[in-house]
């Protein structure tokens, strides 16, 4: 489980380092944990943080810098076979992938304790409330990405944008891409690539159904309206429907076709 | 008050695809506008345990105290409105019983589990949280996170050590440092925020948002707005078609007009009228 990092030079494995100390260094002198022997290499060159399962690299100022994957960085959070150039050396980050059967143990929420809670003070619980603060402040707003919104199918044509890294990246890949054709109507012939997990039709306040993207394929879901959306001239029901390739949608008096790219 | 009209509310709770059992507990009371969700940790069923204690007891006492004040009362001994006082108590009084129940029973010991409370009064919700539960808001279409975990990984984001980004692939995602039950004594965050009619509050366990980014709980919400238990099934099914590694549970709230407590000295005046 400990994560580890592997030395290498041309291509030749020197020595294997387990990532089992909150702190690592690396450098040209004897004191550090791992030393390179090289003048390109500063005497207190880099060091690795370990906390718990995570693992951060942090260049001590070095004279020639640190390289994670091709790139110069400073401070940098590891990644599973992450490469860490320094001068000629190479040394590459592995962290085992977690086991099925740990994998439930692993998400299990714990509890940190900290120092202070293993040994409560009487003190502490009349101070407690002070601690308390009653405000009605915001906490600081977030990106806005309101802008990101496909409210309606009338909305533009979604640009189309790298997905970003999800927790399972191949549940997400394993979706063929598929596309709504309008076919009647003032949009008729504009297309809608289906690239995000869940795509609005309809007008809000008088029919709404969804498209949702699942591992096994895309489904239509009612959302509002007292109509339900028709799929090849059959009224569906409040069970989401799986959508087939050339598949005929017609809601809010819209008709439009339902296809798989590629 | 009779939040019933004012407030809709829907809850939904679900083992997750690994786990056999769920930890996680969820409790509603629309009258008072009450919403509880905990989830619990600990061996065999001691987790469901804790987290059962923490919205049984929350959500009786509020209610209970609740039928003879209001919220908006101000708490003589703390200066603070009662709203934010029972969260508090409330809260501290679930932590002692879980910590005499854990301390008392062998197969209950070390038991605890996180909780996030709204109570909705006077077009506002005072939240109440320990733990990495959250509670979201979805206003005007942006999905804003109103809590703030008490977890490792915060605290790493806080002192920037580690960045938003990075804390996505982060693997201590789990460990949270202050729960409730564990200690004798306990510290919720509490905090008041004003509720607008159109707001959606959505309340869920840490099922929800480890296995989803934050936008596409926010594109899910905004395009079911207007069918909440459609959202919340479609949420848990999100959820679940990642992976769905732990049990996952959500608490929606769609605040459907204004609620303002009726003022003290007009409820007296309606008080003498009525003589």
């Amino acid at each position: 489980m400990t994560a580890k990092l592997i030395l290498s030079m041309d291509g030749v494995v020197i020595k294997e380092y387990p990532l089992s100390q909150e702190r690592l260094t690396i450098g040209r002198k004897e004191h550090n944990d791992i030393v390179i022997d090289n003048l390109a290499v500063s005497g207190e060159h880099a060091a690795i943080i370990t906390i718990l399962h995570d693992s951060f690299l942090e260049d001590l100022d070095s004279t020639n810098g640190v390289e994670v994957n091709g790139v110069a960085t400073k401070k940098h959070f590891l990644h599973n076979n992450d490469l860490i150039e320094i001068g000629k050396h190479k040394l590459k980050y592995i962290t085992d992938e977690i086991s099925q059967t740990s994998a439930a143990d692993f998400e299990k929420t714990m509890l940190m304790r900290t120092p202070a809670k293993q040994a409560p003070s009487p003190a502490k619980a009349g101070d407690t409330s002070s601690f308390i603060k009653t405000q009605s402040v915001m906490a600081k707003p977030v990106d806005d990405k309101a802008s990101e919104k496909t409210g309606k199918f009338e909305a533009r044509a979604p640009i189309p944008v790298p997905a970003p890294p999800s927790p399972s990246p191949a549940a997400a890949t394993a979706v063929p891409a598929a596309a709504i054709q309008i076919l009647t109507g003032p949009n008729a012939g504009k297309e809608l690539e289906l690239v995000k997990n869940l795509t609005t039709l309809g007008k809000p306040g008088l029919q709404v159904a969804v498209l949702t993207r699942r591992p096994h394929g895309f489904f239509i879901t009612h959302v509002e309206g007292a109509t339900f959306p028709s799929v090849n001239g059959q009224v569906m029901g409040a069970q989401p429907l799986q959508m087939k390739n050339h598949d005929i949608i017609e809601l809010a008096g819209v008709k439009m076709e339902f296809y798989l790219k590629g | 008050m009779n939040l019933n009209e004012t407030l809709e509310i829907v809850s939904q709770t679900n083992p997750g695809m690994v786990r056999s059992h769920n930890e996680d507990s969820v409790t509603q009371d629309a009258v008072c506008g009450l919403v509880v969700l905990a989830d619990g940790m600990g061996g065999y069923n001691a987790g469901e345990v804790a987290s059962g204690i923490a919205v049984s007891v929350t959500t009786t006492e509020i209610s209970q105290y609740l039928q003879h004040a209001s919220p908006t009362d101000i708490d003589a001994d703390s200066g603070d409105e009662l709203g934010v006082v029972l969260l508090r108590d409330n809260i501290r009084k679930a932590n002692s019983s879980i910590y005499h129940a854990s301390q008392s029973q062998p197969q209950y010991s070390g038991m605890g589990t996180t909780i996030v409370a709204g109570l909705f009064y006077d077009n506002r919700v005072a939240v109440g949280h320990v733990g990495d539960s959250r509670m979201y808001r979805l206003r005007n279409g942006t999905l804003q996170a109103i809590t703030r975990d008490h977890s490792l990984l915060q605290e790493q984001i806080d002192s920037g050590m580690i960045t938003m980004e990075d804390a996505r692939h982060s693997k201590n995602k789990n460990l949270v440092t202050r729960a409730v039950g564990i200690d004798a004594e306990v510290i919720p965050e509490i905090h008041v925020h004003k509720a607008q009619p159109g707001d959606i509050y959505l309340l869920c366990s840490d099922g929800l948002n480890d296995m989803l980014e934050d936008e596409d709980i926010e594109s899910a919400l905004y395009a079911m707005q207007s069918n909440l238990t459609l959202a919340a099934e479609q949420l848990i099914q999100m959820a679940n078609d990642n992976g769905g590694r732990d049990n996952v549970s959500v608490i929606l709230v769609k605040i459907k007009g204004e609620f303002a407590a009726p003022r003290r000295w007009l409820a007296k005046l309606f008080g003498w009228f009525k003589k």
